[in-house]
């Protein structure tokens, strides 16, 4: 699937693994987080750069420690009516400060773009009919009401300037 | 009431763009319909039995007589010049075309009106007391709460994917009109002993197929957290609110299956992060929201007002009216009318475009130019000055809209049931049709006194079956409609879900045995004594051998 980041299409350096078929060492190597934890220490020692794959059922805090070994957290979207991933977004960059890349993938819908973007992913796996959707839905709403974890000037900062200059 | 600023207009209008382009999408066919469902449930479009169904929010149940006169305007050029005030405060066309609905769209955006999150696993409209800022027993104003969540609710990112839909009322009186213990979130405005303003939070109330009555995770929440609270509550439920079984979803059966302890406990866990956060509201915010819900100008208008007390007397159909349909008011020499959308033989909470222009005309003459549509699926003018009763009453008689049965056997709550809805296991329409005719005897009602009957056509229970003091809900046993009786429900203060009292009764039989429940409560009563009370004090035993007994 493509990956949009602010609605271009990036090279995508990263293989998710597969226990089998191992790839070799230096790889960019997404790990599945049923894996990650039945052998962490393994994977913790992996040679390349290293991403960890989240299912909407799993706990951020537990692998909160490790953050600083991951450069790609993917969350899952098993179904797009499965909005788990949005509150575990949220948790990983407000609650546990997580600055690496953030990335959706699944079954995710162009009319979820903004609110992934507001939810603080930052690249998305697309289905290849919706890559040139991004700039619309980006700008189907322009003002949000309520703060998330992006930087979008609300309509209370519009409504109270000196509030939100605090 | 509210009125939007430039911000929310930007944000309705935008909103109407979205859905033109979305619905061209359908009618190319680059959208498919099950791809075209989630985008169309967003603005409240479902499609139905006949036809699509677009639903209309009407925040908290507050409307202007501009917006009803549009809602009437838009019943005519599209739909079948008719609509429905449903029990979620909320308005419904029952026949528009899918490629008219971006036009109705925008007609009601350039009234401030939207169907945004009418439908969908989101948060929807969040409901209220329809007599906020005018009853005597209130002590706070719930429509400011009610604008703040709305906005902090609307396109919500995190939560606009939920496990189920999710709704959300508020009340800051001391009876409960707003059936607060029966939804996801219930919010008691009040003040506490320290003189502090703010809300007992109840969680996991609903009806549906496992009807359960809210519990209380927060006795005591200061106002200015409010918003954080809810984010914690949101955040809990679309984390852990289970998605394996769409009938096990609710909020309610996550509390349930938990504990409320358990729930509560992860809650406040995740509040402690997030209550000193921006999601404290600014003061200058909740000022802003407060200024426009400040009393009207009333008049200085000494009790009793004579012109009033003197038709009442000469008028007995006047007497009538006012004794079922006027709620007192905080305000000398004024009241709040309610109008009746039940009238006998009548289809309950349908209005005519010509009864809702004539309302609206009233409303104008009379009320301030507002009304309030209630969960009941009535009317209310709340600003009415006791000596103009009389003139809006007579000009509800010449509307047909002066049925007195507020609150009376005949004012039956209802959904649409198999004549219209896709869900339903039975008619539920012509029950209640064929129940105000058994009882069309306005003495007979009165007589009866206050009595609630609530009428769902399936397990769903969008007629608040569970939460009437007669309750029945319609299914399908073996390809025949069938009734089952609960009583004892309630949606007040003391909410309680009915009890089942047997087997189910057939199409032909249920109206009988609704009359049977009431003359046995006549025979037992004590006087004065209300037909809730009555089964309070009697239990349901002696209703069941009055139901059941051998014919023989």
């Amino acid at each position: 699937m493509p990956i949009l980041r602010n609605g271009a299409v990036i090279e995508d350096k990263w293989v998710l693994l597969d226990e089998a078929d191992e790839p070799q060492a230096g790889t960019p190597l997404v790990v599945p987080s049923e894996i990650w934890r039945a052998s962490r220490d393994r994977y913790l020692k992996w040679y390349g750069p290293l991403g960890i794959r989240l299912s909407p059922a799993d706990e951020p805090s537990a692998i909160a420690h490790d953050f600083g070994r991951f450069e790609l957290i993917e969350i899952d979207f098993p179904v797009f009516g499965d909005g788990r991933g949005f509150s575990i977004a949220r948790l990983l960059r407000e609650r546990y400060d997580y600055q690496g890349e953030l990335r959706a993938v699944g079954d995710i819908l162009r009319d979820q773009f903004l609110f992934l973007d507001r939810c603080g992913f930052d690249t998305l796996a697309v289905r290849q009919d919706q890559v040139g959707a991004w700039k619309e839905a980006l700008s189907e709403l322009s003002t949000p009401y309520q703060a998330a974890t992006d930087k979008r000037t609300t309509v209370l900062s519009h409504r109270h300037p000196a509030k939100a200059a605090e | 009431m509210y009125r939007y600023d430039e911000y929310d207009e930007t944000l309705v209008q935008e909103r109407v763009d979205q859905f033109r382009g979305q619905v061209a999408r359908r009618l190319s066919g680059e959208l498919t319909e099950n791809q075209f469902r989630p985008l169309r449930l967003m603005n409240g479009l479902y499609l139905q039995l006949h036809s699509y169904m677009l639903r209309v929010a009407i925040p908290y149940g507050v409307l202007s007589s501009t917006q009803m006169h549009r809602l009437a305007d838009i019943a005519r050029r599209y739909d079948k010049g008719y609509g429905h005030f449903t029990t979620r405060q909320n308005f419904q066309y029952n026949w528009p075309r899918l490629e008219d609905t971006p036009d109705i769209l925008q007609d009601l955006a350039d009234v401030e009106m939207h169907a945004i999150q009418t439908s969908g696993n989101c948060i929807r409209n969040v409901t209220s007391d329809e007599f906020a800022g005018v009853a005597p027993d209130e002590t706070h104003d719930p429509r400011i709460a009610c604008e703040i969540i709305r906005q902090w609710s609307s396109f919500h990112p995190e939560f606009s994917f939920l496990p189920r839909k999710f709704k959300i009322a508020v009340s800051g009186a001391k009876s409960d009109r707003a059936a607060i213990k029966v939804h996801d979130i219930g919010l008691r405005q009040y003040q506490n002993e320290d003189g502090e303003t703010g809300y007992e939070v109840m969680v996991g109330g609903g009806q549906g197929r496992t009807p359960m009555i809210a519990k209380t995770i927060r006795p005591f929440l200061l106002e200015k957290h409010l918003l954080s609270y809810l984010e914690a509550i949101m955040r809990v439920y679309n984390r852990f609110g289970r998605r394996d079984n769409k009938y096990k979803a609710r909020i309610k059966i996550l509390v349930h299956e938990m504990g409320a302890a358990a729930f509560s406990g992860l809650v406040e866990e995740e509040w402690e992060q997030l209550k000193d956060t921006s999601l404290q509201l600014p003061e200058a915010e909740v000022e802003r929201i407060q200024s426009y819900f400040e009393p009207p100008a009333y008049e200085d208008i000494n009790e009793p007002v004579a012109s009033f007390e003197n038709k009442r007397t000469e008028d007995k159909g006047f007497a009538a009216w006012v004794n079922t349909s006027v709620f007192p008011h905080k305000q000398a020499g004024y009241a709040a009318a309610i109008i009746s959308l039940k009238p006998i033989g009548g289809v309950p909470g349908d209005a005519s475009a010509e009864q809702m222009d004539a309302i609206a005309d009233l409303a104008d003459q009379y009320s301030l130019g507002e009304l309030r549509v209630t969960h009941a699926q009535n009317l209310v003018l709340a600003y009415v000055k006791k000596s103009d009763l009389y003139a809006l009453w007579q000009g509800l008689v010449e509307a047909d809209l002066a049925t007195a049965n507020q609150g009376l056997i005949t004012d039956i709550i209802v959904c649409p049931g198999l004549d219209y809805c896709q869900l339903a296991t039975a008619r539920s329409i012509p029950i209640a049709q064929e129940i105000a005719e058994r009882f069309a005897d306005i003495r007979r009602q009165h007589d009866i006194g206050n009595l609630y009957v609530n009428i769902s056509g399936c397990i769903n229970a969008c007629g608040h079956h569970h939460v009437g003091h007669i309750g029945i809900l319609g299914l399908e046993k073996k390809g025949q409609e069938s009734y089952q009786i609960t009583l004892g429900g309630r949606a007040d203060e003391h909410a309680a879900i009915g009890e089942r009292v047997g087997p189910a009764f057939s199409y032909e039989t249920i109206v009988d045995a609704v009359e049977t429940i009431v003359d046995t409560y006549i025979g037992i009563r004590e006087t004065d004594e209300r037909f809730i009370d009555t089964l309070t004090r009697t239990g349901t035993d002696v209703f069941k051998e009055a139901l059941y007994a051998d014919p023989a």
